[in-house]
């Protein structure tokens, strides 16, 4: 039974973590996927989130500045308009250029934006990072949030205490992984029914053939840069969900862009750009054969280990994680070249007129 | 006028500055020259360039077991050759199917292979900081000597001699190349106009070749500087020249080789004097903050113009 548990926990962290960088990949779908803006600083709206979040959610400290201990979805607001703020002040610097500098200039600011973190001791606590980050459902169980309202209204801390010594240790993992789960499902049906609206029509258009698309009178600047702060703002969601999963959150080795920003992409081209679901399916296979390749490794350097007993285990197993990298690049480099489109190739969207006409029952035909 | 205050800024912020910015500027020629040849941002470069250190530091090392001590600069030339390889190879298979297609393909192309080549040289070398010559590097004697009796001292170690003159030499052989060389002038018809280049019966698979021939040279060139200078080597380096070394190249105007040495002095020298203590005694910037400086000057540049101060292009 205690194994079971065990695996069923295994899998629960998947889907917890999967759905973390399925909003991510969602986020960058709008970027890339509906506007094709190439953004690669996705680790620094992250980190901007994720900061946002733990220093509006968490216990006062001495450590670093904030700690309000605000409710956990108003730190999750608060993080996506930190993320859509900063995304708007570089697209409005770089968006009427051309894609080349969007990318330099992303990848400028994240690494800008982590500087800052580690340098702003006082606001951050710098290379140490804030710990103690409240995870939605974990944090009933901490004292500061059942001695206060509204959980004090319903019943007294030692009821609270009592009530969560019944609850087995984990009882949080499934509630956590639900609300991740649903939050990325809303998301996905906001983005889809953005996709077929009008607005994404026009996304469509200006990626294709934007000269056409400003031809025909639409403000191209405008709707790239809706794009780039809307899916800034997803991206920063994410982040904070991150901070929630990892409680605890330094800027170099937690916000690592090769890890985040890369990681992302190679799930939203893997998975199919353009496509909501793809960017979905992609985000849960990668990250599953990502964590399920970390139990192969292990046991492949185990085995060498017994055959070659003078080689340091641990020196194969930092050597393995970075081959890992660079196996996920060539996946990348070989589905860029050969299936551009990814496993789910993007739908375009039918006009709703179009669908009038080849129904054709209403006679309503213009 | 030559006090302490002048003996701490030359030697401890304009010279550190200068050879910063000799590093960054070799580093951006090839940068510049691939965005206006090729037409894409590479972001691949500094990883190149790092992978080029490296090789100089295992070409040293079996040297070394073969009994001989070579400098860096040595080192680096059967290392150039294979980084010229590195950069032949990634364009045929990973950059050249992307040619005919949307540019914004290669640059993630080149977004991947900076990943590729970082995790395979931590898989080779190891995650470690490697050296090439321990111990501190002693200033030149003669030259402080001699700049001490006219009062003005100097202390330049020799490492920093060895930088400013390699660069020197690169950047005139460059000069020479794209001014007197038929292929040079080729590459310069193609960064002004592809379309003409192509039209004049130019051959551009050539021209792209010469390109990263000189990138190759100037990143591996830039590369050994570096650790030369910091003595040190890791594998985040690459990343880290990437921000400074696009700003040089969008500084100096993209496709102006001229430019991008100009804008890696500024930026190298910008970096270096912002920690300088201009106002009081605390200084300007904390030196934490001198990556910003680049990013700065770079974000300023994109919105006053972004075709550079050498009129490069701009898209």
């Amino acid at each position: 039974m205690e194994a079971y548990v065990g695996y069923f926990l295994y899998f629960l962290s998947l889907l917890t973590v999967g759905g973390i960088y399925a909003i991510f990949a969602l986020g960058l779908n709008v970027n890339w996927g509906f506007a094709g803006l190439f953004n690669v600083g996705i680790v620094g709206f992250a980190a901007v989130g994720a900061y946002t979040y733990a220093l509006l959610t968490t216990a006062e400290s001495t450590y670093h500045i904030g700690g309000l201990g605000l409710p956990l979805p108003f730190g999750m607001f608060a993080a996506m308009m930190t993320s859509a703020v900063i995304a708007g002040f570089i697209g409005l610097i770089c968006i009427r250029l051309r894609a080349d500098y969007l990318a330099i200039a992303t990848i400028g600011i994240a690494e800008i934006i982590k500087l800052i973190l580690k340098n702003e001791t006082e606001i951050t606590n710098g290379p140490r990072g804030i710990n103690k980050i409240p995870r939605a459902w974990e944090h009933f169980s901490e004292e500061r949030f059942y001695t206060s309202w509204p959980m004090s209204w319903f019943g007294t801390p030692e009821n609270w205490e009592a009530f969560f010594d019944t609850l087995p240790n984990w009882y949080w993992q499934p509630l956590f992984a639900g609300t991740i789960l649903l939050v990325m499902y809303v998301i996905y049906r906001m983005l889809e029914r953005a996709r077929t609206s009008p607005w994404g029509r026009m996304m469509t258009a200006i990626r294709e053939n934007e000269p056409a698309a400003r031809a025909a009178g639409k403000d191209v600047t405008r709707r790239r840069i809706e794009a780039f702060i809307i899916g800034a703002a997803i991206m920063g969601l994410a982040g904070s969900l991150f901070a929630q999963h990892l409680r605890l959150i330094e800027p170099t080795n937690t916000f690592d862009p090769s890890k985040v920003t890369f990681l992302v992409w190679v799930m939203l081209i893997v998975g199919g750009s353009g496509n909501n679901r793809g960017a979905m399916l992609g985000a849960f296979l990668i990250w599953t054969l990502w964590s399920a390749s970390e139990l192969f490794i292990t046991g492949a350097i185990d085995l060498i280990g017994n055959i070659f007993s003078t080689l340091d285990p641990s020196i194969l197993q930092t050597r393995a994680g970075f081959l890992r990298m660079m196996l996920i690049g060539i996946l990348m480099q070989v589905i860029l070249q050969r299936y551009p489109g990814g496993i789910l190739p993007e739908v375009r969207p039918a006009s709703p007129k179009a669908d009038k006409n080849i129904a054709g029952t209403t006679g309503e035909s213009k | 006028m030559w006090d302490a205050f002048g003996f701490e800024f030359v030697n401890f912020y304009l010279i550190p500055g200068l050879v910063l910015g000799c590093i960054y500027a070799l580093g951006a020629i090839g940068i510049t020259l691939t965005f206006g040849i090729l037409r894409f941002a590479n972001f691949a470069h500094g990883e190149i360039m790092m992978s080029g250190a490296y090789l100089t530091w295992t070409v040293m090392a079996i040297a070394g077991y073969a009994g001989l001590t070579l400098h860096p600069l040595v080192a680096m030339v059967p290392a150039t050759l294979l980084v010229i390889l590195l950069f032949l190879g990634t364009d045929k298979f990973f950059y050249k199917p992307f040619r005919k297609a949307d540019t914004i393909k290669v640059v993630m192309a080149s977004f991947g292979m900076m990943l590729i080549i970082r995790s395979a040289v931590q898989v080779i070398w190891g995650p470690n900081q490697l050296t090439f010559v321990r111990g501190i590097a002693k200033p030149n004697s003669v030259l402080s000597d001699v700049s001490n009796d006219i009062g003005m001292m100097l202390i330049i170690p020799n490492k920093h001699l060895f930088i400013f003159a390699g660069t020197v030499i690169i950047v005139i052989a460059l000069s020479y190349l794209l001014n007197r060389t038929r292929i040079g002038k080729a590459m310069r018809a193609v960064s002004d106009s592809p379309d003409l280049a192509h039209v004049t019966g130019i051959d551009v698979d050539k021209v792209i070749r010469a390109t990263w021939i000189v990138g190759g040279i100037c990143a591996t060139a830039a590369g050994v500087f570096l650790v030369m200078d910091v003595q040190m080597l890791e594998t985040t380096m690459g990343f880290r020249m990437l921000l400074p070394m696009f700003a040089a190249a969008i500084l100096g105007g993209i496709g102006k080789p001229y430019g991008a040495v100009f804008g890696g002095l500024v930026i190298g020298l910008a970096e270096e004097l912002s920690a300088y203590p201009w106002i009081g005694d605390t200084p300007l910037l904390s030196p934490g903050y001198k990556t910003g400086v680049a990013f700065a000057i770079m974000v300023i540049m994109l919105i006053v113009r972004p075709q550079g101060l050498f009129k490069g292009r701009s898209f």
